[in-house]
């Protein structure tokens, strides 16, 4: 079995990272700017945003490609320099990447919505992230993360690209919010069509990611345990971003995720990470929270 | 009998089907309606109608753009046979994501709802300067400004949007949204309103053009 498979299913929850974009931003990746050009112009930056997270515990980091697809870069003129923009950015996470531990390269959303709701046709949307994740694997990732999918259609797309084109395993997770009509995405994508979607694609791993916070990823967590056999992932966000004196602040510090992060590690997920606005401080509490709980077992 | 043909013109609207709200247009101006009582007896309760469902979760986002698709095509018939007073309806209303951002469904979504409502949408896009929403008041003469962004990094720039438009004493209601957008923050830098969903986006707009005039406003 795969390397990334084998520890997934070890029994041992494995810790991802927290966000790469927030943690840009912190370092004054301007407003607006393209934030997977950095792994050209700015690697010591994106390397050292890496090592922060191993050295916090991190198992697995992702790699700094969440909008490396064609469609995106487009915006910023660089749609050409996929393949360019993902050797970087694996080579730049693989670098101070520990044995043992894991690089999973990120994809995201095209941004554009499919046919005939927009403009992006079935098979176009299928090529750019078969381009995206080929490149990802070249650069020797060990696993590919599809996540913050709203639309169901464009998931699935994503994770067929990876598996009908590279032999990695693919996370894949969506974004849910709650709502009148319980979780959903912002497309009405529930929990339950999004675990049936994915596993039919052949997602190895099934989760959430992104989101209003940890509150809300613990209803989905406790909701998505007893639908699924496969692994689950939880990526959170540290709540929503408040705008405090001219400057954005996320609400959920460490101290306030800290027995949040428990609660969503007790009801069976096997991997934890952190999305927008999580950053090394957090997965410092949750590698603590981890080995406090050493000897659970799922 | 046109009354009931309004009545299924709403509901296809509200349904999505492109083809059945064209088709009961065509019907309606067959029949000799006005083009304005097509526009607010037929599609535009059917758009409230949408509005209203997707601000309480009962339909998602796909559902309204397949209803705005509905509602375009039946406008597009329109259109030519409105009057100038009348495609301008309650106003004109510049819109667009703000510099650094390029968040722009939940933008779209209210351009669209305030068209449905009878105002006149600029809509400047995603990635929006300052300058670009400057030129655009100006030139169109508007009303209102809307500003959308989705990142607390680029709500910030709404302030220094505003801050010209005061600079250059351009009288035009400011609205501001985006997930997170508060009455608070909008309070802070200066705007006119804030509305937390594109029906409460149309309620604003129109309290706000309540307040201005064509004729109050100077160059
Ligand atoms: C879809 C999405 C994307 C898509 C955008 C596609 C597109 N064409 O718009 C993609 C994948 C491209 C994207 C990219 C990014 N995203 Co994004 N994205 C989202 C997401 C999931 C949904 C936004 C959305 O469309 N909502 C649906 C619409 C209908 O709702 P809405 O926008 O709020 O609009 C309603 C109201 O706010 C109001 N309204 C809106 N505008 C206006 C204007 C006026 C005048 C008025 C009166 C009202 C009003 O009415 C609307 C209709 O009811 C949100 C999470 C969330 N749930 O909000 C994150 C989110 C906005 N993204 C986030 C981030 C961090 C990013 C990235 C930086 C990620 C990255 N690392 O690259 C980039 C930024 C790119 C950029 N420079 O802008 C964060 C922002 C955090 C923050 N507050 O700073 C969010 C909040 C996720 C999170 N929970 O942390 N994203």
């Amino acid at each position: 079995m795969n390397k990334f498979l084998e520890a997934v299913k070890s029994g041992k929850v494995l810790l991802c990272d927290g966000a790469m974009g927030t943690e840009l931003q912190k370092r004054n990746l301007p407003s607006g700017a393209c934030p997977e050009e950095y792994n050209i112009s700015h690697p010591e930056i994106v390397r050292s945003i890496h090592k922060d997270y191993f050295d916090a515990g991190s198992d697995i980091v992702e790699t700094n490609t969440f909008g490396a697809n064609r469609a995106r870069l487009k915006l910023h003129g660089y749609e050409n320099r996929v393949r360019e923009f993902c050797l970087a950015a694996v080579s730049l996470a693989k670098s101070v990447c520990p044995e043992g531990k894991f690089v999973a390269g990120s994809v995201g959303p095209t941004g554009d919505l499919l046919e005939p709701l927009g403009n992006l046709p079935e098979q176009e949307a299928y090529d750019i992230f078969a381009e995206q994740i080929k490149a990802l694997e070249e650069g020797g990732a060990d696993a590919v993360y599809v996540e913050t999918m709203m639309a169901v259609e464009e998931a699935v797309i994503a994770v067929k690209a990876a598996k009908e084109n590279t032999s990695l395993p693919v996370v894949a997770s969506m974004t849910f919010e709650l709502g009148n009509a319980g979780l959903r995405t912002m497309w009405g994508v529930d929990i339950k069509t999004s675990i049936e979607k994915y596993s039919e694609a052949g997602a190895d791993v099934i989760g959430a990611n992104c989101g209003k916070g940890f509150d809300e990823m613990i209803a989905i967590v406790k909701e998505m345990r007893p639908l699924t056999q496969k692994p689950i992932i939880a990526q959170s966000n540290a709540g929503i971003p408040e705008w405090i004196h001219g400057i954005s602040v996320y609400t959920e510090t460490p101290e306030v995720m800290s027995p949040k992060a428990e609660e969503i590690l007790k009801s069976g997920v096997n991997i934890i990470g952190g999305c927008c606005g999580t950053g090394p401080a957090h997965i410092k509490r949750i590698r603590e929270i981890l080995d406090r709980l050493a000897d659970y077992h799922i | 009998m046109t009354v009931e043909l309004l009545k299924e013109l709403s509901d296809a609207v509200i349904d999505g089907n492109k083809d059945k709200s064209v088709e009961l247009t065509n019907k309606l101006l067959d029949l000799g309606m006005n083009a304005k009582d097509i526009l607010d007896n037929g599609l535009l309760p059917g758009m409230e109608v949408v509005g209203i469902r997707f601000r309480d979760n009962i339909i998602f986002v796909p559902q309204v753009l397949i209803s705005a698709r509905a509602m375009k095509s039946s406008l597009a018939l329109l259109e030519p046979l409105l009057s100038k007073a009348e495609l301008k309806g309650s106003g004109t209303v510049i819109i667009g994501t703000v510099k650094g951002d390029i968040h722009d469904i939940g933008k779209n979504i209210v351009a669209m709802m305030l068209r449905s409502s009878g105002f006149s949408v600029i809509d400047l896009g995603i990635d929006t300067r300052a300058e670009k929403f400057l030129d655009a008041i100006k030139k169109e003469n508007a009303e209102i400004v809307g500003m959308s962004a989705l990142l607390t990094t680029t709500m910030g720039y709404m302030k220094t949007v505003i801050d010209r438009i005061k600079e250059e004493n351009i009288l035009v209601k400011v609205m501001v949204g985006g997930a997170p957008i508060s009455k608070a923050f909008a309070d802070q830098i200066g705007a006119d309103g804030y509305a937390k969903n594109a029906t409460d986006a149309v309620k604003l707009a129109k309290s706000l053009i309540g307040i201005v005039t064509k004729e109050e406003t100077v160059e």
